[in-house]
């Protein structure tokens, strides 16, 4: 339970529900801040607070579990690395991923209990045979099925996400006002918990050497100068400070991070619309369906990030030719999708069903290949 | 009803104490008013510190109340701390055992940061218990630049009682004042202020069966102190505040309900505990006790260490069985911390994350020992395989998944 209004809903409902409910607040830093500031705001004593007064109001025990210690290794200095070498990583992918349906489910399970709850708007089905699927939530506006497409099975066996139908953010808000827990109007928390004032740029700077380099267009001209190749990302068109204007004149946009040269490369926004994605570090949310086995062609829509719109798109799994037997996810997309980047995850969808996702290692753009 | 071993913690309100505060709250006066009303609340409260003062060996006037032991804590050191820089600005040494209650380790934490104050942290041995040497070694470097001493009587997590005898005749052989956090031994074990030689002594109502909200400060009568809290000079001018009549009196209730039993009740405790840790170590091996052995620890304290587990894991598994004890330390944000008294007492911090104390007071039968023991070797079983959870995650996640692919499995 963050301390937010989600958790604490969710909590309420799974208490209703009939089942034995313990809520835990992860303290995923040794050195908490003290208040709040704004909306924004995680593992501080406030939110510490206001997690516990919602366990008061349910009559639940309320436990904080320290997973600082994981959280900085497998989180946080995985986001540092991925940056550092170029890539955008999501974070909070990771920390469901490793974190909350890992080690948190892991000392859960221990300690005897059967699955992990949270306020997550997505929704598990069940079939006959006990298989589960990971879908998107009712309200598609609020639906964070994106975010937990890294769930394997097993983890999926042990989630339980009560917002599933809840059609709207403004029903739950509503309902934890009705249940009389206090957080029914607590602002929403956004941008990165680890980074509280949002300035993700300012933060890296100070863990990723930076070292200046060369800003150069699609033709390989140097076009500026950049303070460190680290700091940009893929799609970013302000901050370039480019001396020399486009020949079109036109605005340019980062198309590349090369971190082994540090270099930066931009160009026409028209080269940013990708074609095609080769996805590494593949799973399943759930049994893979079949084409996944077969290696065949499938329809699917595919999404690069939480909020993004999927676009249609056809995918394969590619045997591994590299030798480490690692296959890959081959993504074709039928409408070209802006502003991909190497360590963002694409998220495969079927309909309503979250089919699995992988980590993008190559985005290519057609249009740029053939230059 | 679960079985309450955490009496460390607060205890039970006794049936007198229960009595007396329900008597008192009735009734309306501030004791400091002339009037009748005033007058009857007054008496009420003389004779609550008359009782105090004789269950701890002091003189009436020696008693201050205050909110409670933290209250207590604060104006002692903080108190005496000022009075002595004020008559000498040379004292800024502060000798203090580093295995303290927060309300004095802050306390004296702050005054360093503050106040210009020097702080010399008193060593333990491994059963807690403070180094004399030490101490007169500090005492000895400069008598003349130490402002007081303060050594708890017993500890709060391991029970360890202190040489506070010998700590006051070392530290009065070098002039200097010593205040003792008595919170957890007053009521518990004999506590005699005169005999202690205390300049100042910190006690609580809710550790000993009073409520909580109400503790006082024994203050040796020649003993100057600065005011922490300004107001209409009660309490000796040192400290203000209109009294809570109702809270002295039913504090004076369970103090005197105490006393009266103390010898025998501290046996029967005793020998309650002695059977809950003969029981643990039968039925957990691995389990280390922590503290002073015997008549070194206070009568009501266990202590543990159970190697592999996480204390707050035992603690929720022992709650759901019905058991209600402690890991010993808290935090606000309730981020479990390694014991600063298991560490200076030379545990790794992984050792001392396994700490589990078991309290027991008044209100203690064979029943919750019993309890205890039946619970805990399934609890502890879980416990530690929820420890075990290494960094390699047992459940299968993408990473895994991939991992597993990429070796051919």
């Amino acid at each position: 339970m963050s301390g937010g209004v989600d958790s604490a809903v969710a909590a309420a409902r799974a208490v209703e529900a009939g089942h034995d409910v313990v809520g835990v607040h992860l303290a995923l830093s040794r050195m908490p801040g003290t208040l709040r500031t704004g909306s924004r705001g995680c593992c501080t004593i406030e939110d510490s607070r206001d997690a516990w007064r919602a366990c008061d109001v349910l009559g639940i025990p309320y436990y904080v579990w320290d997973f600082s210690e994981r959280f900085k290794e497998d989180v946080v200095q995985d986001f540092i690395d991925e940056y550092a070498a170029g890539r955008t990583p999501n974070p909070c992918m990771r920390c469901n991923e490793r974190i909350k349906f890992a080690a948190l489910l892991e000392k859960a399970i221990a300690l005897g209990f059967d699955a992990v709850c949270t306020g997550h708007y997505a929704k598990v089905i069940e079939d006959a045979d006990g298989n589960r699927e990971l879908h998107r939530a009712a309200d598609w506006a609020k639906d964070q099925s994106y975010v937990l497409g890294v769930l394997t099975h097993e983890q999926l066996k042990h989630s339980m996400f009560p917002l599933a139908d809840t059609p709207s953010k403004a029903e739950v808000r509503a309902e934890a006002e009705r249940r009389g827990l206090s957080v029914a109007n607590k602002p929403d928390s956004h941008d990165i918990c680890f980074i509280p004032d949002g300035d993700t740029a300012g933060w890296l700077a100070e863990k990723i050497e930076m070292t200046t380099g060369d800003i150069v267009d699609e033709t390989g001209a140097k076009v500026g100068e950049h303070p460190g190749a680290n700091a940009f990302t893929v799609g970013q068109r302000r901050g370039l400070k480019l001396g020399t204007p486009a020949a079109d004149g036109k605005p340019r946009f980062v198309l590349e991070i090369r971190p082994k040269e540090n270099k930066v490369v931009v160009g026409p926004g028209a080269l940013l619309a990708i074609d095609e994605i080769r996805g590494i570090k593949v799973s399943w949310a759930g049994l893979p369906i079949t084409e996944v086995e077969t290696g065949a062609e499938f329809d699917c829509y595919a999404q690069v990030r939480a909020h993004g719109d999927p676009v249609p798109a056809t995918a394969r799994m590619e045997p591994a030719t590299d030798g480490t037997g690692a296959s890959r996810l081959v993504v074709r997309l039928v409408s070209p999708l802006r502003g991909v980047a190497p360590g963002q995850t694409v998220v495969l969808y079927q309909g309503s069903r979250v089919l699995g996702q992988a980590t993008i290692d190559t985005a290519r753009s057609l249009q740029r290949a053939a230059l | 009803m679960p079985a309450y071993l955490d009496h460390a913690a607060t205890t039970p309100l006794s049936g007198a104490a229960l009595a007396a505060l329900t008597r008192e709250l009735a009734r309306t006066g501030n004791p400091s008013s002339l009037h009748g009303s005033g007058r009857r609340a007054r008496r009420a409260v003389e004779d609550a510190r008359e009782v105090i003062a004789a269950a701890a060996g002091a003189h009436p006037s020696e008693v201050i109340f205050t909110s409670g032991g933290t209250e207590s804590d604060n104006l002692a050191v903080k108190g005496m701390y000022w009075s002595r820089v004020a008559e000498d600005p040379k004292r800024r040494r502060i000798l203090c055992s580093a295995v303290e209650h927060h309300a004095v380790l802050d306390t004296v934490e702050w005054l360093e940061r503050h106040e210009g104050a020097e702080v010399a942290w008193l060593p333990v041995d491994s059963q807690g218990v403070l180094d004399l040497a030490v101490l007169e070694a500090e005492l000895s470097r400069d008598p003349g630049s130490v402002a007081l001493v303060t050594v708890m009587w017993a500890n709060n997590e391991v029970g360890t009682i202190q040489p506070v005898r010998r700590v006051v005749e070392l530290a009065h052989a070098a002039g200097v004042p010593v205040h003792s956090d008595a919170v957890q031994a007053f009521g518990s074990v004999p506590v005699h202020f005169k005999d202690s030689g205390l300049d100042a002594m910190s006690i609580s109502g809710h550790k000993i069966g009073g409520p909580v909200g109400v503790g006082a400060l024994l203050l040796g009568r020649s003993v100057k102190l600065t005011p922490v809290q300004h107001g209409g000079g009660q309490e000796r001018d040192v400290r203000s505040g209109t009294l809570d009549t109702a809270s002295i009196a039913a504090f004076a209730a369970a103090a005197e309900a105490v006393a009266a039993t103390l010898p025998a009740e501290a046996a029967r405790i005793a020998a309650l505990r002695e059977r809950l840790i003969e029981g643990v170590r039968e039925r957990v091996p691995l389990a280390v006790l922590r503290g002073a052995p015997g008549g070194g620890r206070l009568p009501g304290n266990a202590h543990f260490t159970f190697p592999g587990c996480e204390g707050d894991s035992l603690l929720f598994l022992l709650d759901l069985a019905g058991i209600e004890s402690s890991t010993g330390s808290a935090c606000t944000a309730g981020v479990p911390r390694p014991s600063h008294v298991l560490l200076a007492m030379g545990l790794d911090e992984e050792t001392a994350r396994g700490a589990q104390r078991f309290s027991l007071g008044h209100a203690s039968t064979e029943d919750d020992v019993d309890a205890l023991l039946a619970a805990l070797p399934e609890a502890y079983a879980r416990a530690r395989q929820a420890g075990m959870a290494g960094h390699e995650s047992s459940i299968q996640t993408a990473g895994t998944a991939a991992r597993q692919a990429s070796r051919g499995t």
